[in-house]
C-alpha cells in the first residue's frame, strides 16, 4: 500500500474552487490529462454512486465511482474501477478548506492504492505529479483566466465562480418564470441512422444546475459533425441523444455558481457536449461566446464553428503563407466559402473544387483564382496543369474516400494534406511509405483538440469576428430549416445539393 | 453552540512549526499577548490533562487544561477552565497541516462554546480576530513573513 498526498494553496475562495471541484463530470472540463467525461446511465454527477467514465488525452479510458461528498466539509472521495494502469484498490479523496487569513483556499488531493513493486515509483510519480499536481496548476489557471478581464465579444467565460457575491463579478440568479413549461421542442435521435432517425420531440429540461446556464435558442447551426453523430460514426451522441454543436441564443437563466452571464446576454457556442437541436437547453458557459451588436444571431449560429475550424485550419494546422498553392475541396460548401476568401486573404493562390457549374461561379466571386469542376475533370490532373506541374502545397479535404487519393496526387513536394472530414466515407487505409515519394504531410485535425478549451478557443473566436468586421470573410445567409425539418436539412446537406451554411429556425 | 474557525498559511514546514506550537506552556514564546505561562503542580507540559495558567497583557489570568495532544496529527485540543471571557463549555483546537507545493503549512484554530446570544458577536470577533488570528499573524511573522 502507498499513500500519496499532494496539497497546496489556491488564491480564490474556497466556494470558487469546490464549485469546480464537486463537479464529477467537470474534470474534462480542467484537467489537462483528460479529454472527455460523462458519467454513466445519465445518472447526477453530484449522486454518491454515479460512475464516470473518461477518456485521457492519450486515448486511454477509466471509470471512477464516487464514493462520498460533503458540501459542508467539501470533501469528496471516490474510487478507480478500471483504469489502463495496475492502481489497484486506488481510492482518492479531495478536500478543501478556507484560509480565513487572505481568502485563499487549501486544497488537499490524496490516496491510497497498491501498485506493483517494480512500478512503485513510476506510478507514485505519475499520481503525484501528472495526476495532482498538474490538476492544482490546471484550476489556478481556469480562475486566474477567469479573472482577467477580455474582450467581451471574444470571451469564453469562465466555467465557474463565486458561491458567494463579489463586487467585481456582477451575478445573476435567475429561474423561469412560474407556469414556464420545464419541457422543451427537441430533434432526438432514437438510434443510429439515416436523416428519418431525426425525430422532433418534448423532452425534459430542468433548470439549470448551479454551474450551468439555461439558453433559449434563436438560431441552430447545422454541420457535418452532425451527419457523423447521428449515423454513430463519432460518438459524441450516445442515443437518444439530441444532436447539435452550435447556436446562437440568448441566456434565460443562470446557475447560482456561475459569473460573467446575465439573463438576456446574446451568446454563441460551437462546441461539444451536443444537444443543440432544441428551442432550450442548460450547459456549462465554460465555451459560451459573447456576441456583440454587430455579429447578428443568425450569422453567428451559421458561422461559428465553421469560422473557428476555418480559423485554425489556416492559421494552426498548417500556416498559410503568401504564395502558397492552396487546393481546397467542397469549395462552395460551409467551410469551404471561408476557407476560399479567407486563403485568398492570406495571399495564397487558390484552386477550389466544386461538383457544378454554378457552385464554380460562386467560388470564383469569393476570391478562388481557379475552380474545377471535378465531375468534368481529374482535379488532381487539372492542378498540376494550372500549377506548371509543381503542385499545391497544401490540400483541404473534408470529401475523403472520393478526393483523398486525388488529392495526394496534386501536391507539391513536401505538400500538406489536410483531411478534416470524409462527408464521401473513410479514407481506407494508406501504407505512409508512399508518402515519401514526394515527403508528403498528412494532418487529421480534430475540432476539440483545437477547441476544448476557452484558452484553446478564445484566439480563433477573436479572429473570426475580426475576419467577419473587417469583410475578410462573408458569412453568406443560410438556408433555413424549421426545427421540426432537422431531417430535410441533412438530407440535403448530404446529397450536397445546398450551397452555404444551413440553420435550423426553433 | 458557537464556533470560530480561523485558519492561516505558515511559510515554513510543518515539522518546524509543530515543534513550536506543540509546545503548551510556550504561548509566551510566540503569542503577543501572553506574558507569562507556567503548567499547575509541576506537570510536564505534554501530560494530557495537565493544566496551564498565563497571564494576559492586559492582567488577566487564564487556565486551560490539555485534552488531547497528537504528534502523528499535529493537533492540540483544550479546553477553558477559568477566564476573563463569559465562555461556557470551551473547547478549542490547534492543528496545522503539511502543504506539501511549497512546504509550507496550513495552521487551523478552531473554538467551540457557549455563550450569553447578546455576546456572542463580540465573543467571536475577540476570540477569532483578537486571539487566533493575532497568535497566527504572529507565527508567519516568526518565520519570515
Amino acid at each position: 500500500m502507498v499513500k500519496v498526498c499532494q496539497s497546496t494553496i489556491i488564491d480564490a475562495p474556497v466556494d470558487e474552487v469546490w464549485a469546480i471541484l464537486r463537479d464529477f463530470n467537470g474534470h474534462d472540463r480542467w484537467h489537462p490529462a483528460i479529454a472527455f467525461s460523462e458519467i454513466e446511465g445519465g445518472d447526477p454527477a453530484d449522486a454518491v454512486g454515479a460512475v464516470r467514465h473518461f477518456r485521457l488525452a492519450d486515448g486511454g479510458e477509466l471509470r471512477e465511482q464516487l464514493l462520498a461528498l460533503s458540501d459542508k466539509d467539501h470533501r469528496l472521495s471516490y474510487c478507480l474501477l478500471e483504469a489502463p494502469l495496475p492502481l489497484m484498490g486506488y481510492v482518492a479523496s479531495v478536500r478543501l478548506k478556507p484560509v480565513t487569513d487572505g481568502n485563499a483556499t487549501f486544497w488537499e488531493w490524496r490516496s491510497e492504492f497498491h501498485p506493483p513493486a517494480h512500478r512503485r515509483d513510476e506510478l507514485v510519480r505519475l499520481v503525484a505529479e501528472g495526476i495532482y499536481q498538474a490538476g492544482f496548476a490546471a484550476v489556478r489557471s481556469l480562475l486566474r483566466r477567469g479573472n482577467l478581464g477580455t474582450p467581451v465579444e471574444a470571451r469564453p467565460s469562465r466555467a465557474v465562480a463565486a458561491a458567494m457575491p463579489s463586487a467585481s463579478v456582477p451575478r445573476v440568479v435567475s429561474t423561469l418564470a412560474p407556469g414556464q413549461a420545464a419541457t422543451t421542442r427537441a430533434i432526438v435521435v432514437g438510434r443510429y441512422g439515416g436523416p428519418e432517425e431525426l425525430q422532433l420531440r418534448e423532452i425534459a429540461l430542468p433548470q439549470p444546475a448551479p454551474n450551468e446556464v439555461q439558453i433559449r435558442h434563436t438560431v441552430i447551426g447545422v454541420n457535418f459533425i452532425d451527419v457523423y453523430c447521428r449515423t454513430g460514426f463519432f460518438d459524441l451522441l450516445q442515443p437518444p441523444g439530441v444532436p447539435g454543436m452550435e447556436a446562437a441564443g440568448v441566456i434565460a437563466a443562470v446557475g447560482p455558481a456561475v459569473s460573467g452571464f446575465s439573463v438576456g446576454d446574446r451568446v454563441a457556442y460551437a462546441c461539444p457536449p451536443v444537444g443543440a437541436y432544441a428551442e432550450r437547453r442548460n450547459m456549462a458557459p465554460e465555451l459560451l461566446v459573447h456576441l456583440s451588436d454587430d455579429i447578428p444571431d443568425e450569422i453567428a449560429a451559421a458561422g461559428l464553428l465553421k469560422g473557428v475550424a476555418a480559423s485554425f485550419l489556416l492559421h494552426d494546422v498548417h500556416v498559410v503563407k503568401r504564395g502558397d498553392i492552396v487546393l481546397i475541396h467542397a469549395a462552395a460548401g460551409g467551410i469551404g466559402q471561408l476557407l476560399v476568401q479567407w486563403a485568398r486573404h492570406l495571399g495564397a493562390t487558390v484552386i477550389a473544387t466544386v461538383s457544378s457549374d454554378d457552385k464554380a461561379r460562386i467560388v470564383e466571386r469569393l476570391g478562388a483564382h481557379h475552380a474545377i469542376v471535378y465531375s468534368r475533370e481529374n482535379f488532381a490532373e487539372a492542378v498540376m496543369r494550372l500549377t506548371g506541374g509543381m503542385g499545391a502545397n497544401i490540400a483541404y479535404d473534408a470529401v475523403g474516400n472520393d478526393t483523398f487519393a486525388g488529392s495526394l496526387a496534386a501536391l507539391a513536394v513536401r505538400g500538406h494534406l489536410v483531411s478534416f472530414g470524409q462527408a464521401s466515407g473513410p479514407v481506407g487505409n494508406w501504407d505512409i511509405g508512399r508518402f515519401a515519394s514526394r515527403s508528403l504531410t498528412i494532418s487529421r485535425p480534430n475540432y476539440a483538440h483545437y477547441t476544448d478549451t476557452p484558452e484553446k478557443l478564445a484566439p480563433h473566436v477573436g479572429r473570426f469576428f475580426q475576419a467577419l468586421r473587417q469583410g475578410v470573410v462573408r458569412v453568406e445567409a443560410p438556408t433555413r430549416y424549421d426545427l421540426a425539418n432537422a431531417a430535410d436539412a441533412h438530407r440535403d446537406l448530404e446529397s450536397r445539393r445546398t450551397t452555404g451554411a444551413l440553420v435550423l429556425l426553433p | 453552540m458557537t464556533k470560530v474557525y480561523v485558519s492561516s498559511v505558515i511559510p515554513a514546514p510543518a515539522a518546524e512549526v509543530w515543534k513550536l506550537v506543540r509546545n503548551f506552556n510556550g504561548l509566551p514564546g510566540w503569542a503577543p499577548f501572553v506574558v507569562e505561562s507556567r503548567i499547575e503542580q509541576n506537570a510536564q507540559a505534554d501530560q494530557i490533562g495537565c493544566i496551564r495558567s498565563f497571564t494576559l497583557k492586559d492582567g488577566g489570568r487564564i487556565r486551560e487544561r490539555l485534552l488531547a495532544l497528537s504528534d502523528y496529527d499535529l493537533s492540540c485540543s483544550y479546553a477553558i477552565l477559568e477566564s476573563p471571557m463569559a465562555v461556557e463549555n470551551y473547547v478549542a483546537t490547534l492543528s496545522l497541516t503539511p502543504i506539501t507545493d511549497g512546504n509550507l503549512t496550513l495552521a487551523e484554530w478552531q473554538a467551540e462554546f457557549d455563550c450569553a446570544p447578546d455576546r456572542e458577536a463580540a465573543l467571536m470577533h475577540q476570540i477569532g480576530h483578537g486571539v487566533f488570528q493575532t497568535a497566527l499573524t504572529a507565527l508567519k511573522h516568526r518565520f519570515g513573513r
